[in-house]
């Protein structure tokens, strides 16, 4: 029975690593479609989010067969119910790579009034938080997970950053201000990732430790 | 609220023959909870289980050394009497064993070997027990009619009744629903939660759910070591040692 119960727990690490990679892809090509204003790239990453939703019910039932069959207890147990908790925020994280590409939807027609560097530095750290915690669950690997959830402050940093500029920039010039609120809509969606990420961290920590360490985010 | 400590086992090492059957075994067993015994077959968890009312004491070759309490009282000591004892602290088994004899006088028994003869006074130990073991309705009908005529798991309500008939303080059950279907299983597991309202109760299992289900304490046994012991919730979801959290997860046996 274990060697099936290790077979069904190897699918789910699959389906998870897989899950990982659709919404890392989602964030790379929202941020590609943002600074190209390219809205058929944007177009296309909203019309995938639908997927990556397939996939998170996909695992959702992956675990839930995995709990009625082999009743977990332990370490088992809490791998299974942080991977139900983690695809919450995957899918989340799926949601603002499409509600930054209906910003670049919007916006796709008029020039930048703001440069975008410290967005794409936010979407470039958030990337890499979120491939890391996935690693972190993949590879059990506890210290990963924890220098994921040091490095949300990066973000949290530039996000500050971001919005001071972008107050800076309305208080001088009201004119831009729409379309700088939507970039400071943008900034937090990117924030946001970076919490998701710190989450799923948590939970890989929940999975593997013997306490769990959840902070409010 | 803190529950007190009902069974007290210190340093309890058990030898069949040459065989170290149980080894340092230090316990406490928690009054008006359930405590359960968990481990690979061979473990030593129904040896030691039969340590807390001195079954042992009836197979050749046993050694003992430790001390078991109940209460404050060492049930090792030189004067103990077992029958007394027995009394205080029941046992069910694995397989049902109702005696060839009627419902009434399955449970009678008990309490007419202490020296009970009041008819009215036995009825109403009868009834009783048959309630407090969730039977009597089933069988109130048929009290004079043979135990043996009831199904496997009515027949292992009415051991526990039988158990129950003498008032002990303790019921020792070594795997009671090993040999039942899940329906009955599972009237005998809410009833331990009945029980232990009045009893402590100490059960064997093989079923690890079922240990999750109705014990508040677990302990886990490993060729004659107590590998660990504890909160059962923590057991089953943070345990410390990795010979629990193997057993538990089944990685081996």
């Amino acid at each position: 029975m274990r060697s099936k119960f290790d077979e069904q727990l190897r699918l789910l690490n699959q389906e998870m690593m897989y899950m990982g990679t659709m919404i890392e892809d989602s964030i790379q090509k929202a941020i590609e479609a943002l600074i190209a204003q390219n809205a058929q790239l944007a177009e296309k990453i909203m019309n995938s989010d639908s997927d990556v939703d397939h996939e998170q019910k996909k695992i959702e039932n992956i675990c839930f067969n995995l709990l009625m069959q082999q009743q977990p207890v332990a370490r088992d147990l809490r791998v299974i119910s942080a991977a139900m908790k983690m695809v919450t925020d995957m899918e989340r994280i799926g949601d603002h790579a499409a509600d930054i590409s209906e910003i670049t939807i919007m916006l796709s027609k008029e020039p930048y009034v703001l440069n975008l560097d410290d967005i794409k530095k936010m979407a470039s750290e958030t990337v890499i938080m979120l491939i890391r915690s996935i690693e972190a669950y993949v590879e059990k690997d506890m210290n990963k997970a924890q220098e994921v959830i040091r490095h949300d402050d990066i973000v949290d940093d530039l996000f500050d950053k971001n919005k001071a500029d972008i107050i800076e920039l309305i208080r001088h010039d009201p004119e831009k201000g729409e379309q700088a609120a939507d970039m400071l809509m943008v900034a937090k969606y990117f924030e946001r990732i970076g919490d998701h990420a710190t989450n799923i961290a948590e939970w890989v920590i929940f999975a593997l430790n013997d306490k769990k360490e959840i902070k409010e985010s | 609220m803190e529950k007190r400590t009902k069974i007290t086992v210190r340093d309890l090492n058990l030898y069949y023959g040459e065989n170290h059957a149980l080894k340092d075994v230090n316990m406490n067993i928690r009054e008006n909870c359930v405590t359960a015994f968990i481990g690979p077959s061979g473990c030593g968890k129904s040896t030691f289980l039969k340590t807390l009312n001195r079954m042992n004491d009836l197979v050749d070759g046993v050694r003992i050394t430790g001390e078991v309490k109940l209460d404050d009282e060492d049930i090792y000591a030189e004067g103990v009497d077992t029958t007394v004892l027995r009394k205080r602290i029941g046992m069910v088994f694995q397989q049902p064993n109702p005696f060839p004899m009627s419902i009434y006088d399955n449970i009678a028994y008990g309490p007419r070997v202490h020296g009970m003869k009041d008819k009215s006074k036995l009825d109403a130990i009868v009834e009783e027990s048959l309630r407090g073991a969730a039977i009597f309705d089933e069988v109130k009908d048929r009290l004079k009619k043979s135990a043996l005529g009831l199904s496997g798991g009515q027949q292992q309500r009415i051991c526990i009744a039988r158990a129950l008939a003498v008032q002990p303080e303790v019921l020792l059950m070594d795997e009671p629903t090993s040999a039942l279907d899940p329906i009955s299983t599972s009237k005998i597991e809410e009833l331990m939660e009945d029980l232990k309202k009045k009893y402590t109760v100490v059960v064997v299992t093989h079923n690890m759910q079922q240990a999750v289900r109705v014990s508040d304490d677990t302990a886990f046994f490993l060729v004659g070591e107590m590998v660990e012991f504890g909160d059962t919730k923590t057991i089953f979801s943070y345990p410390k040692d990795k010979r629990t959290e193997d057993y538990i997860t089944g990685r081996f046996g």
